[in-house]
């Protein structure tokens, strides 16, 4: 009871809720709506109503809440109380007994733990797993998230998609969608993957167990949502009447002085005229400046031929792309005929099949000589409707470009999802750079912000253009963008504004993480911009002038791949005449396409495949992590080190002694016992220990142990390190060994030997973290296998205490056994690497340095990016197994980690081999590498190689990389042809 | 690639090259600038900040690096870039620690920001202990040390009373103004060759915290917040969005542990590695040695504080050492290593329960010493309150602030429990007390 209306309002990033509770308690007013990011107005327009229609001027206590409200509540002078805490007091006192609540908003991810000790988890930076996420999600269907739910009830099978972080999850969501997987099942997968996301990201091992209450608007709204988290947890949790509202309620419940709400208006309006945000200059200072330049950019046009009268052979190029299928249709003298530009709903085969029908039946005079298609989905196109050529994206894109301007050296390109940047030097592609996994925020970030806004894309981004003070929104990943423009919006920034900043931070991320250039030297003179983002005039300009250049954009910007393809297929043709493949007007119009999953059974991974089945019987299989099942052995070129190693290692897990008077102990095989396995297997098996060994990682792996992960940024290969101690405990392993080592082995090609922090110290972790441990052995003591003379007595001191009856000669014997265990080791691999280089030669075959950590053998952390490089026919060897032709030299880095020491030893003696390339593969959050990859980079072009960097994490979906790769031999071969 | 680098020669000391060192503690640094150009060093902290910083930052160096090199770096070429400085007579000075951590390696990040920038002439000078880089022109000698790590003890002392006194000031300013005054006052005894005894500091360390005393406090009890984390963002209002001043506006009291037990740690760290890897016994005794001095400074500040009951003294580093064993050990060196976790400790144990552990995004120790160690501690210490907050560029202050907001939230509710649960032990004693005085009341004659 009090004698006085109480008003809670949550101001959350996407939705605006709001409770008045009466003198009684009784909720006798709530909404829930969708802001569009217009906070101010629509919470003035809410407390209008509610003082004029309920409290009719009288006093209020009022506080505002959640996390788009702390500028506005802080700036009117309105009490702010912390949602999280406001849901707890909502907690307290409609549903005690509460033990854990979890609570999903539009960007933000909560737990409270209220049993015992209150715990609060909220997500950090990252704030994959949200409403936005769903949001972000159900677009890329191009469905609503309710019809999503309603797919999902339906699922049948449940996809692996990454869930650190929404864009992650894109690349994985996007090729399921692209190789036929049903938008049931994705729509499940989905929700499992936020499931995933807040268990791993926000418990941080403590169990969610006891009375759960599911809040807030997705776990609402998503009936099979709430399902996925009761399968996961094993418990049936409830999602209370109001669930909505919490925040808000516990706002209301906030003690607080009495507001008149007229005045509380007044503040807000007060509030909202300064405008404090950080500022750009604007895009444009005066009218003639922007007539200027769009009279400039009129004149890059396409040849063209009029449809109608055109008469002959045609051809065909398609550009199946992540979001957009585009598709061209050129003349035999290469002018543009016929285009069309449509999004793909997440499976393009129907539309590609539309456009071919429709073209067939428009245009019978024509006669398609021949055609070809590139993409994400040149393989699925290509199969379905028998296209003539397959043509790797980033050769399109040249040959177009090529068109436009013969000599281009530089070609940006920002498309729905990717960037793809090339050099080129003296005709052929020199320097690829592809946007990693993290920054994708492109064109259909531009969109999905646009949309979230409540406007088409066009339309947004030409607001872009008169904004005065366009926000300085900096240059990073999606996750921070939105939190960004939330802010600035509470500082004042109008729509105009924030498009403007938005276009400009998508040329900041292009230029300066994509690219990572610092001026417009670094890209050359003669630059062509394409793909469906420049044609935003605002993202053209904001280049433009980040450049201070200026930048050809042809007309077809967004058709450059599929015009590519048609002039690739017509240059082909000259080449080596084919008949066309393409399907009749009979055959589309008869087009069926049948769909059926798989496991398959070629190795011991079992992929999930789907297998689409075209007329004529031709398949399509996806979902596989390797070639073998689409190509079999024969490309193969069998010559893979990393499969030496793992065959190495996997010997050394099943060798057990047949008397092991001292027991088990557990090694688990993660971070740097990847490599000194055979150390401490030699030295354990040696003092009479049976070493049992966790097995190579797996998704399953991975899951059981991801609760108890601390930091969600750590790297992968660390965060496995958990499934791997879990797998030990639970195959009844009594003593784990697991060694902290600030340092490593010293190779002498440094000027230190440490570990990463990382590596050193997660043992550490693995203590305090793993409850299980407490249960078992767990020796995680401090060793350095460096100190070659002290080490025997220091090992000896940290066993004893749990072995008390060891002596000192026998740790000493072992030490020796250990030592030339691991030199046998080294060499093993050295020696075969040396024979598959040797052997590559005999064939021809290109060699691939595969260059990374130890630990990136495990395939669950490679993903198989090796048998891949393999399929394509390459020798895969390791930096390992280079590195030692080297002496130290000195770096532009401080060269102290041994493995990373290897990287540059073995960069080095790359740019020596004619005949060998590098790729590094990096794990995602290594800091270490953001050191690394420059200086390899920079080791390698000074000696006119490619660099190719591949980036790492849970993703397990391999379209991108292939692309990649790829391109990175269609470049080696053009410059091969060059030199020859 | 090449680490051909131009050195810092004696002839540019004598030519009276500027060299513009990065700020990161406002009070300890300018006592240092002060150092430095008595020793001859043409020395300026740099002051300048805003987004022109961070885009330099971002534009000269790789942006998955962690945010103090992005600023630290940031910061010296916005400086070199403003037109103050002539470019062919400057120097960069920036301390490097030789750790497993990514900071041993800003030094070359910066030199080659510096070449794509077109200034690689600009020579660098390193600051560090372990012999990584030498130059003719900057010698690191004992009376410099001494000077040094005289100036930190000032800094650390004003920083510890400062803090308390602020919260509570009963007219504002007056601790900001107290704080000017002794800046003053030190370089102003810099200048005439005193305060940089041993005499001279134990007078003034009394009389700074004789001073702070004095100041007109309220006896009220604010909810009290621990800082801790990397050292640039936990120090540096640069790169940590300015959370002093966000702290100062939310009606609580906040601690930060002061630098010398840093210095302390990173000179232990050699002991340890020999203790644990083996080892020079001539290196350890020195290193020993180098350590007990750098301590006797620090029981001098320690004495000066605790002589005053009102403020908590800082804490002895053996003690703090002491207060992790078990939890972690002692090898985990990297960054703030093991110190991290027992300043947690530290700073629980002294009444600051609620802490914020900032930390670089992906800040790789800190993966161990800071998130890593948080549900242990809660163990070790119940009731601890841990809020990690990862700070980037592109970070956001709402983001950041409503955490703290959330950890402020929680930490009053847990006070306003734990003074409910005083009142309940009270009430019951005075119950018990009543019924303890019933009993005992003097019996009525029964006999009658």
């Amino acid at each position: 009871m009090s004698d006085c209306y109480r008003l809670g309002l949550d101001i959350g990033s996407t939705t605006i809720k709001c409770v008045l509770l009466d003198q009684d308690d009784h909720i006798v007013y709530s909404c829930y709506e969708r802001h569009f990011s217009l906070i101010t107005q629509k919470t003035r327009e809410l407390l209008t109503k509610i003082d004029a229609d309920i409290v009719k001027g009288k006093p209020v206590q009022l506080c505002i809440s959640g996390s788009a409200g702390m500028g506005l509540a802080l700036g009117s002078n309105i009490p702010f109380v912390q949602e999280v805490y406001a849901t707890k007091v909502a907690v307290d006192r409609y549903r005690p007994g509460t033990d854990v609540v979890i609570e999903l908003g539009g960007e933000d991810a909560k737990i409270l733990f209220l049993k015992g000790t209150l715990e609060v988890r909220m997500n950090g930076s990252c704030a994959g797993g949200t409403g936005a996420f769903i949001d972000q999600m159900a677009t890329l269907l191009g469905i609503t998230p309710d019809e999503m739910n309603r797919l999902a009830a339906k699922a049948e099978r449940t996809y692996t998609i990454a869930s650190r972080c929404g864009v992650f999850a894109k690349t994985d969501v996007q090729p399921l969608l692209n190789q036929g997987a049903k938008h049931t099942d994705v729509s499940r997968s989905i929700f499992m993957a936020v499931v995933n996301q807040t268990i791993a990201g926000l418990a941080q091992g403590r169990p969610i167990e006891g009375n759960v209450v599911y809040l807030g608007g997705p776990l609402t709204f998503l009936s099979e949502l709430r399902s996925c988290f009761d399968e996961t947890l094993k418990l049936k949790g409830v999602c209370p009447e109001n669930s909505l509202y919490y925040v808000a309620i516990g706002a209301a419940w906030q003690p607080s002085p009495l507001l008149l709400l007229s005045d509380c208006v007044e503040a807000i309006d007060a509030f909202h005229s300064t405008e404090s945000y950080r500022a750009l200059p604007p895009l444009f200072s005066s009218q003639e400046e922007l007539n200027a330049f769009l009279s400039r950019h009129a004149s890059a046009k396409v040849k063209k031929a009029d449809p109608d009268t055109y008469r002959g052979r045609v051809f065909v190029g398609i550009d199946s792309g992540s979001t957009t299928i585009k598709s061209a249709v050129i003349s035999e003298n290469g002018e543009l005929l016929f285009t069309r530009y449509q999004s793909n709903s997440g499976d393009p085969v129907p539309h590609v099949r539309d456009f071919l029908l429709d073209l067939r039946s428009k245009y019978p005079q024509w006669e398609i000589a021949s055609s070809a298609v590139t993409g994400y989905g040149e393989d699925m196109i290509r199969s379905a409707f028998g296209v003539n050529l397959g043509i790797v994206e980033t050769i399109a894109h040249y040959t177009a470009a090529k068109s436009f301007m013969p000599d281009v050296d530089f070609i940006i390109d920002i498309g729905g999802q990717d960037i793809k940047c090339f050099k080129i030097r003296g005709g052929v592609i020199d320097n690829i750079f592809l946007n990693e996994a993290c920054s994708s925020g492109c064109g259909s970030f531009l969109q999905t912000f646009a949309n979230a806004l409540g406007y088409d894309i066009g339309e947004f981004a030409k607001l872009g253009l008169a904004s005065r003070k366009p926000v300085d929104l900096g240059s990073r990943c999606t996750v921070f963008m939105n939190s960004s423009v939330k802010q600035a919006q509470k500082d004042g920034a109008d729509i105009t504004d924030i498009s403007a900043g938005l276009s400009i931070s998508v040329v900041k991320n292009a230029l300066y993480k994509v690219i990572r250039c610092s001026g417009p030297e670094d890209l050359g003179h003669r630059i062509v911009v394409q793909g469906g983002t420049f044609l935003n005039d605002a993202v053209l300009r904001a280049f433009e002038k980040e450049l201070n250049t200026e930048v050809i954009r042809p007309d077809i910007s967004g058709l450059m791949g599929a015009y590519g393809a048609a002039l690739y297929a017509m240059d082909q043709q000259k080449r080596h005449p084919v008949q066309s493949t393409l399907l009749s007007y009979e055959e589309l119009a008869g087009f069926r396409q049948d769909v059926r999953q798989t496991r398959c059974g070629l190795c011991e991974n079992h992929c999930r495949l789907t297998i689409s089945t075209f007329p004529g019987g031709r398949r399509f299989i996806s979902g596989n992590r390797c070639d073998r099942p689409v190509k079999g052995e024969r490309a193969d070129s069998g010559l893979n080190l990393y499969a030496y190693k793992q065959q190495l290692l996997s010997r050394l897990r099943d060798s057990h002694p047949a008397d092991a008077p001292r027991g088990k102990i557990g090694l688990p095989l993660a971070l740097n016992l990847y490599e000194l396995l055979p150390f401490w297997h030699a030295l354990f098996t040696q003092l009479g220990f049976d070493v049992v060994v966790s097995p190579f990682s797996g998704r399953s792996l991975y899951i059981a142990g991801q609760s108890t992960i601390p930091s969600d940024t750590v790297c992968f290969p660390a965060k496995l390190v958990h499934g791997h101690i879990d797998w030990l405990i639970r195959n009844g392993v009594g003593t784990v060994f697991y060694p902290c080592m600030s340092y490593n082995i010293d190779e002498k090609l440094g000027d230190n030997h440490y570990n990463c922090p990382v590596v050193a110290y997660y043992p550490e972790v693995v203590a305090a973290n793993i409850p299980a441990v407490r249960s078992i052995r767990f020796i995680h003591g401090y060793l350095g296998i460096d100190h070659r003379r002290d080490f025997p007595g220091k090992l000896f001191a940290l066993l004893r205490q749990y072995y008390p009856d060891l002596e000192k000669k026998e740790v000493r014997r072992a030490c020796d056994a250990a030592y030339d265990a691991y030199e046998r080791y080294m060499q093993d691999v050295r020696r075969e690497g040396a024979s598959y280089i040797e052997k590559a030669r005999q064939e021809g075959r290109r060699i691939i340095v595969l260059a990374g950590r130890p630990y990136h053998v495990d395939p669950e952390t490679n993903h198989g990016i090796d048998r891949l490089i393999a399929g394509f026919g390459a020798a895969v060897v390791t930096e390992d197994a280079l590195s030692w032709h080297m002496h130290k030299e000195p770096t532009g880095v401080l060269n102290q980690w041994t493995y990373h020491a290897r990287l540059y030893a073995s960069a080095r003696y790359i740019a020596t081999q004619p005949d060998m390339d590098l790729v590094q593969l990096v794990s995602f959050g290594c800091g270490v590498d953001a050191i690394t990859t420059d200086e390899v980079r920079e080791i390698l072009e000074s000696r006119g190689k490619i660099y190719t960097q591949i980036k790492i994490d849970e993703i397990t979906n391999l379209g991108a990389v292939r692309i990649r790769l790829r391109s990175l031999f269609a470049a080696i071969d053009q410059q091969a042809q060059r030199g020859a | 690639m090449d680490s051909e680098h131009v050195e810092f020669t004696k002839e540019m000391r004598e030519a009276g090259y500027t060299i513009l060192i990065p700020n990161m503690l406002e009070f300890h640094f300018s006592l240092i600038e002060k150092v430095l150009r008595l020793n001859g060093y043409n020395a300026v902290v740099l002051h300048n900040s805003g987004p022109g910083v961070m885009a330099e930052g971002l534009k000269y160096v790789h942006n998955d690096t962690c945010v103090p090199a992005l600023l630290v770096i940031g910061q010296f070429l916005d400086a070199l870039h403003s037109g103050e400085y002539d470019l062919n007579k400057v120097a960069l000075m920036i301390t490097q620690t030789g750790g497993g951590c990514r900071a041993s390696n800003y030094i070359f990040l910066l030199r080659k920001a510096l070449k794509k920038a077109g200034l690689s002439q600009i020579p660098v000078i390193s600051v560090n202990l372990s012999g990584l880089e030498k130059a003719s022109g900057f010698k690191i000698t004992v009376p410099l040390i001494r000077q040094l790590v005289a100036s930190l003890v000032y800094g650390d002392c004003i920083m510890c009373v400062s803090n308390q006194t602020r919260p509570y000031e009963q007219h504002k300013g007056d601790t900001n103004a107290l704080i000017e005054k002794w800046n003053d006052a030190l370089i102003g005894q810099y200048n005439k060759g005193r305060g940089l005894s041993r005499r001279d500091m134990r007078e003034n360390l009394r009389a700074i915290v004789n001073d702070f005393d004095n100041i007109g406090r309220s006896r009220e009890r604010k909810t009290r917040v621990g800082i801790v984390g990397e050292i640039y963002v936990k120090y540096s209002s640069l790169g940590n969005n300015g959370l002093e001043a966000f702290l100062q506006t939310q009606d609580c009291e906040y601690m930060l542990p002061g630098i010398m037990a840093f210095i302390e740690f990173k000179i232990d760290n050699r002991v340890e590695d020999i203790r644990l890897y083996g080892g020079s016994r001539l290196k350890k005794i020195f290193c020993q040695l180098f350590l007990r001095y750098v301590e006797s400074m620090e029981r001098m500040l320690i004495e000066a504080v605790a002589a005053h009951p009102a403020f908590v003294p800082p804490t002895a580093y053996q003690h703090i050492k002491g207060l992790v064993d078990g939890v972690i050990g002692y090898g985990s060196k990297m960054g703030e290593g093991w110190l991290l976790t027992a300043e947690m400790l530290e700073l629980a144990e002294n009444g600051y329960e609620n802490i914020i552990c900032t930390q670089p995004f992906g800040c790789l120790p800190n993966h161990i010493n800071g998130k890593g160690m948080i549900r242990r501690l809660t163990e070790v210490h119940p009731g601890i309150n841990i809020v990690p907050i990862d700070y980037d560029l592109s970070a956001t202050k709402v983001n950041q602030e409503n955490r703290i907001r959330l950890m402020l939230a929680v930490a009053k509710d847990a006070e306003a429990k734990a003074a409910a649960q005083r009142q309940l032990l009270e009430q019951e004693h005075l119950a018990e007390e009543a019924a303890a005085a019933w009993e005992a009341r003097p019996k009525a004659d029964s006999s009658k």
